[in-house]
Formats: C-alpha cells, structure tokens, sequence
C-alpha cells in the first residue's frame, strides 16, 4: 500500500511556506501585539525599578523553568509528528501528538499552582503594575496555549485519516507552527518576567 | 513515495539535527535558568547576566522558528520577516532593559 500525504515532503529543493499564508499573517500579528507588551513591561519596569524587583522576588522561577522545558519537548514531539506523518507513520504521529498535548496539559497544571500560590499569598492584578502585567501577560499567553491544545486535536483527528488533502495539510503544518509559536512566545516570556533583574 | 516496507521508527526520526537543536535549546534554558537565579554569578554581575539571558532568549526563538517552523526551508520573505523580528525585538527589549 502506498499514500502521498504530503505535497511538501517532495525532494524537489523548492522552497514553500510551511502551513497556509494567512496562518503566518495570524503567527506575526500575535507575535507583534507580544513585542509591544514586552516592551511596555520595561518599560513600566523603568519606572518604578523597586517595586519590579520586589515583585519579582515572590516569583517561583522554578515554575518558570519546568515550563519553559515542557514546551520545548512539547515543541520536538510535535517536529517529529510531522516527520512521522511524511513518512506515513500515522499511528506514531497520533502518539507523538498526544505526548505533546499532555505536555501542554502540564503546562497549564503548573500555571495553575502558581496562579494559587500567588492568590494565597494576596497578590493579585490589583496589587501594582507589576502584578497587572504579570497576571495580563502569563494570561494572554496561557489563553493561546488552550488555542493550542484544542489544534492539537483537531491535529490528531487529521492524523487519524487515511489521506490528507493538501489544504488538510497545510492545516496541519499551519497547525503546528501555532503551536511553535506558543513555545516561543514563552521562550522571551519566561525570562523578562522571572528572570531579568 | 513510502511503503509499508520503509517505516522508519521513532529512534530514526530523533536522529536528525533538529534534535540537536532540542538538546542546545535545553541547555540554554538550564543556562538561563543558572544565571536568573543566583548560581555561580555575583549580585553585581546580575545586569550584564540578565543581558545574557535575554540574548540567550532572542536566540532560541531563532532556533525555534528555522528548525521547528521550518522557516529556514521557506522563501526569503518569510525567513526575513522572522530574522527580522527576532532581530528587532531583541534588540529593542535589549535595549530597552539597559537603558531604561
């Protein structure tokens, strides 16, 4: 039995967008609308250094840390779904996504024990602008991680096809890259508000 | 085109480079997780660590987008647009955390 599932796993060196224009129009504009929030963080921080610092301090960079690493294995297991699904490893690719939707599910648990944590310890939005910023930005990006989670499935139901058409697989490649983004969205998150002093 | 007979396995899969770009993703993540919390650096040093780490960051983003987006296989305009943000926004927030 054979299956062509991917226009673009050809040998031909051309090169081609990965997953569909508007995806990248929609990936850019998001990873912009983060550019100015990182900005208008230092911003706020340059004005009230202090405040940040001490803010900061009641910070778990642990938590930080070990999502910032479940991301990242997230990120390759989602690589090598695609490479399974060129290779026509669709049972693989399913499992390999799965693992990296549970990887995203334990994103979201940490982030919940840190949100309690925080709240226990009455720190809130409302305390200063360090904590506004903290709560609007880990929000923003924790609302596009469940964006991310649920095109995961939709990922995992095209890899329980038997063919995909090739807008099913830009979809899936467009898919992907969303997810990409998430990681690396936290990839500039993680340190400007945990780490940087 | 792939047949039944050619299945590569997942151990084959991993062997390719964009799992050594995990692995150097990893250890920059431990590297900046050292440097942001005080082990094997000075209190005095932490603004030129905190540079590092930002450094660090702009550079694993480009990582991410060439290897796992595949934006290093994609037309120049979209490559640009990426190298382009990552250098523009890393140098802004670079700037920005030095200056202000």
């Amino acid at each position: 039995m054979t299956t062509t599932i991917d226009p673009a796993s050809s040998t031909t060196p051309r090169r081609k967008v990965p997953g569909e224009e508007g995806t990248w129009i929609f990936i850019f504009g998001d990873m912009c609308v983060f550019a100015v929030f990182f900005a208008y963080y230092l911003v706020s921080r340059g004005h009230s250094p202090e405040l940040f610092a001490a803010s900061q301090e009641t910070l778990n960079r642990n938590f930080g840390a070990v999502n910032t690493v479940l991301l990242l294995v997230s990120s390759l297991l989602v690589v090598l779904a695609v490479k399974a699904m060129r290779v026509d490893r669709r049972e693989l690719a399913q499992r390999l996504i799965v693992g990296a939707f549970a990887c995203g599910i334990g994103f979201v648990v940490v982030k919940v024990f840190e949100y309690h944590e925080k709240i226990a310890d009455g720190h809130t939005p409302s305390e200063n602008e360090f904590y506004l910023l903290y709560f609007v930005l880990t929000g923003l990006h924790l609302f596009h991680l469940v964006l991310g989670l649920i095109t995961l499935i939709v990922l995992f139901m095209l890899a329980r096809k038997p063919e995909l058409s090739r807008h099913q697989w830009a979809f899936f490649e467009g898919g992907t890259c969303f997810w990409h983004m998430v990681d690396l969205l936290w990839i500039v998150l993680f340190p400007l508000i945990f780490l940087v002093r | 085109m792939s047949t039944l007979t050619e299945r590569p396995s997942l151990i084959t899969l991993l062997r390719s480079r964009v799992t050594l770009v995990w692995i150097v993703l990893i250890a920059a993540t431990a590297l900046s997780w050292m440097l942001g919390t005080d082990h094997g650096i000075s209190s005095d040093d932490q603004s030129v660590a905190s540079v590092v780490i930002l450094l660090v960051a702009f550079v694993k983003i480009r990582f991410i987008g060439l290897w796992f987006m595949e934006l290093r296989e994609a037309p120049w305009i979209l490559r640009g647009l990426f190298e382009a943000y990552c250098l523009i926004v890393g140098t802004m927030t670079i700037v920005l955390f030095v200056v202000i």
